[in-house]
């Protein structure tokens, strides 16, 4: 079916009416993290009271994704004013239902199940109070958590397609130029002009052109893109088919990690969707522009995500990258001009061509433009994805956004840009978040995943950890990276077990230099950065590791030892989350770890409230 | 959780290949070689893990060398040339789930299964594998087993887990 412009408009208002016809939408969170914390069985029993209340017609139950702040999950956001409960279930679902349906059913708040704010007593009621929520700018995150990604009907209720019927009417030569003036930059790493790749792809020889996205997220500890896809498959698609149009592309893809099932579902779902509408395929709203998108499963390859790694893997080959001299944008997949940007990167572009390159270039600063997506984990209060934009400060968002560092404890670094990226401590927590500071401080925005560590966290740990991931994924075509890397491993590896040497750390900065100039892709180029950003800025870490045998932060193993000193009261509880069950003494008397049989673990550490246990 | 209707036979635990139902899957993806990597994931997903006689199978059908199939097959993690335990547990060490205790929850399967990471247990219940992220960070550490993912692991919900299937 090729749908008119009128019949769309009619879907979408058809489906608006029919939502207002209920009293109270309620939005019940089936985001990554919601799902793993209990959503799935708190929407059934929600669902089924529902239905047992008679409340069925008065109230419209809405499964969508990623709400954002999914340390708390699962959440339900209830009615215009945007309701927000959280944690539901996470004592008795039986109970926090009850409390939901009295809501539904009298207006009375179930107040158990609001978010306490930061006085005591004190709750917050809607979404927009919350700092996590209200410090945020949402453009790729807007719809993502406010509409069911399974229905296309939601999206063109929310607006859905109007961008690509707006840019099909316009010259493509004009909207490339739009996106230039609008600044955007690539989101997957790099930070490279849309714009200039675009031009670039429009200009070279050879049909058909393929246009891609990057949805392969191989950066540990980053869930943003899988947010995007799960939450609005539909935006990244549009951005897509209006790139092709602009480019002259013919096919397109969406190369998706492994790890993603739901994903894939959900994108090739989507693809259908559009596919029947008439936005995919031929004649796209009668424009007579052909195009079609086709989801491609990854296989759990980090370098994947390297384009030119990617377009081997789409070839059914293994995914080895090839030197950068020849561009893709001219030979790439089947040696054809092929242009690759991030999934974020594609669903910023309706955003652009609908609210116009001016009202982006103002959102962020000089050098980089809008906003960006990331997912905040690790040692922080709240846990999850947000979207801010560009210049935001670290500050603002590890305390403001983020709550600060639970358990009171201390700041320690910032880890961005994943294991391409490097860890940014305290005295830098007043830069602004943009590809140009973080990459002045040996850093780089990555594809979005920040992860907060406190003084409990080591970096010579930190170090080891990315470099034994690079040895494991580094695809061994080119000697640097493959050798290289191994080496840096070995060496730090051998500081964590207290058997550094002097030298090490010179010998490390000299290995780490030749890897980021011999290698051949930005695997390898890239892979010393954590190491040599962790040595830049906490070097006497290091030094306590090589000459004092000592593990400051007290982590690695072979440096560490925990013991019960005389605070302990007897009360038991490290001694019930001790996996090897070393820790003996009867209740109200003193605790003792048997060493032998202790492996370090830490859960004494993290379980006692007495401070009675003590890392040496 | 079903398992595959193919019985253990053949040598070193290898199941019989049911040939048909591999032609079918290649065909789902128009018998192209750019598809190779989504029916190896297709066929693994069949069989828990991918026989050789399917790969071998594959790779005729396509005209694709033997060297060239295997390069797919050993290149991404996805795939196991190893047959699998009835579940695999997944316990992830992406950096979230490293800073916040991972690899303690690894090494308490490790005893409390009695197996090394990779490996399966004797009697061909569990797989234990690490991954790196698996896309739900902010409930670090994350562990999947096949579909069902349990957040804010310690190393003492392992027997929780482990009892659950
Ligand atoms: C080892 C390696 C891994 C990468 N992983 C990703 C990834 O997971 N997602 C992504 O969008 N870009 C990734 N990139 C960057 C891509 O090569 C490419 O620059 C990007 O997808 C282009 O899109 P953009 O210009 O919109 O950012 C990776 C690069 C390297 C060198
Ligand atoms: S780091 Fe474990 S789920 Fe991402």
């Amino acid at each position: 079916m090729q749908a008119t412009a009128e019949q769309i408009h009619k879907i979408a208002q058809e489906h608006l009416q029919k939502q207002r016809a209920y009293e109270k939408v309620l939005h019940v969170c089936f985001g990554p993290g919601c799902l793993a914390s209990g959503s799935k069985p708190a929407h059934e029993k929600l669902s089924a009271a529902v239905e047992r209340e008679g409340l069925s017609r008065k109230v419209l139950l809405k499964k969508v994704g990623c709400m954002g702040l999914c340390g708390r999950g699962p959440l339900v956001v209830v009615g215009d004013d945007e309701v927000f409960y959280q944690g539901i279930g996470k004592r008795s679902v039986d109970d926090d239902v009850e409390m939901l349906v009295e809501y539904l059913k009298t207006g009375a708040l179930a107040e158990k199940l609001l978010m306490d704010g930061p006085e005591k007593g004190k709750k917050y009621t809607h979404m927009s109070e919350v700092p996590f929520y209200s410090c945020q700018k949402k453009m790729v995150m807007e719809d993502v958590g406010r509409i069911d990604p399974d229905s296309i009907d939601e999206y063109l209720a929310a607006g859905g397609y109007t961008a690509l019927r707006k840019a099909l009417s316009m010259k493509p030569d004009d909207i490339i130029e739009s996106v230039k003036k609008a600044g955007l930059r690539g989101k997957g790493g790099g930070g490279f002009l849309a714009a200039t790749k675009w031009r670039s792809c429009r200009d070279a020889h050879g049909s058909p052109k393929y246009i891609m996205a990057n949805g392969d997220e191989g950066d540990p500890g980053a869930f943003m893109d899988r947010a995007l896809m799960e939450g609005n498959p539909h935006l990244v698609l549009e951005g897509m088919i209006i790139g092709a149009f602009a480019i002259a592309g013919g096919q397109g893809f969406i190369y998706v990690r492994d790890e993603y099932p739901l994903a894939v579902q959900r994108l090739v779902a989507a693809t259908a969707e559009a596919r029947r509408l008439g936005f995919l395929g031929e004649d796209i709203c009668g424009s007579g522009f052909d195009f079609d998108i086709r989801i491609v499963r990854g296989g759990g390859a980090f370098v994947c995500g390297e384009s030119t790694a990617l377009m081997s893997s789409i070839e059914g080959k293994g995914g080895e990258p090839r030197a950068k001299y020849v561009h893709t944008v001219e030979h790439g997949l089947w040696n054809l001009p092929s242009n690759l940007n991030n999934v974020e990167t594609w669903a910023t572009v309706p955003h652009i061509i609908n609210k116009g390159h001016e009202w982006f270039a103002s959102i962020g600063t000089a050098g980089s433009k809008g906003t960006k997506a990331f997912s905040l984990v690790g040692k922080v209060q709240n846990t999850g994805i947000i979207e801010v934009p560009m210049g935001m400060t670290l500050k603002e968002i590890i305390f403001d956004l983020g709550g600060g560092i639970p358990k009171g404890r201390k700041f320690k670094a910032v880890q961005t840009g994943g294991p391409s990226g490097g860890c940014i401590p305290a005295d830098h927590l007043d830069k602004p978040v943009d590809f140009d500071s973080l990459y002045d401080l040996g850093s780089m925005m990555g594809s979005g995943g920040m992860i907060v560590m406190d003084e409990r966290d080591c970096m010579v740990d930190v170090a080891r950890y990315f470099l034994k991931f690079l040895v494991e994924e580094s695809c061994g075509k080119c000697v640097p990276c493959r050798e290289g890397v191994r080496r840096m491993y070995e060496i730090v590896d051998r500081i964590a077990s207290g058997q550094g040497r002097s030298g090490d750390l010179e010998h490390l900065e000299e290995l780490g230099k030749a890897i980021q100039l011999g290698s051949l892709c930005g695997l390898g180029q890239s892979a010393p950065n954590p190491l040599l950003s962790t040595l830049r800025y906490f070097r006497e870490e290091y030094e306590a590791h090589i000459t004092k045998k000592k593990c400051p932060a007290g982590v690695c193993k072979p440096l560490i030892k925990f013991t019960v000193n005389e605070k302990c009261n007897g009360c038991m509880v490290c001694a019930r989350e001790c996996p090897t069950e070393c820790i003996s003494g009867e209740k109200q008397k003193p605790h003792v770890i048997e060493q032998d049989k202790c492996v370090r673990c830490g859960n004494c550490f993290e379980a006692c409230r007495f401070d009675a246990v003590t890392i040496e | 959780m079903t398992q595959s209707s193919a019985c253990c036979g053949g040598k070193g635990g290898d199941v019989t290949v049911d040939l048909a139902k591999v032609d079918g899957i290649i065909d789902k993806y128009g018998r192209d070689r750019a598809g190779i990597l989504g029916m190896f994931q297709d066929i693994q997903r069949e069989y828990r893990y991918l026989p050789k006689d399917a790969v071998a199978h594959v790779c005729r059908t396509l005209g694709v060398p033997l060297a060239k199939g295997y390069e797919v097959a050993t290149f991404f993690k996805a795939l196991s040339l190893k047959p699998r335990g009835k579940y695999t547990i997944q316990v992830c060490l992406g950096t979230a789930c490293h800073l916040k205790g991972g690899p303690n929850v690894i090494e308490q399967f490790e005893r409390e299964l009695s197996v090394k990471t990779g490996d399966t247990t004797a009697d061909k219940k569990f797989t234990l594998e690490s991954v790196n992220c698996l896309g739900a960070c902010a409930l670090a550490p994350l562990v999947r087993v096949d579909e069902k993912d349990f957040g804010k692991t310690t190393p003492g919900t392992v027997k929780k887990v482990v009892k659950a299937f």
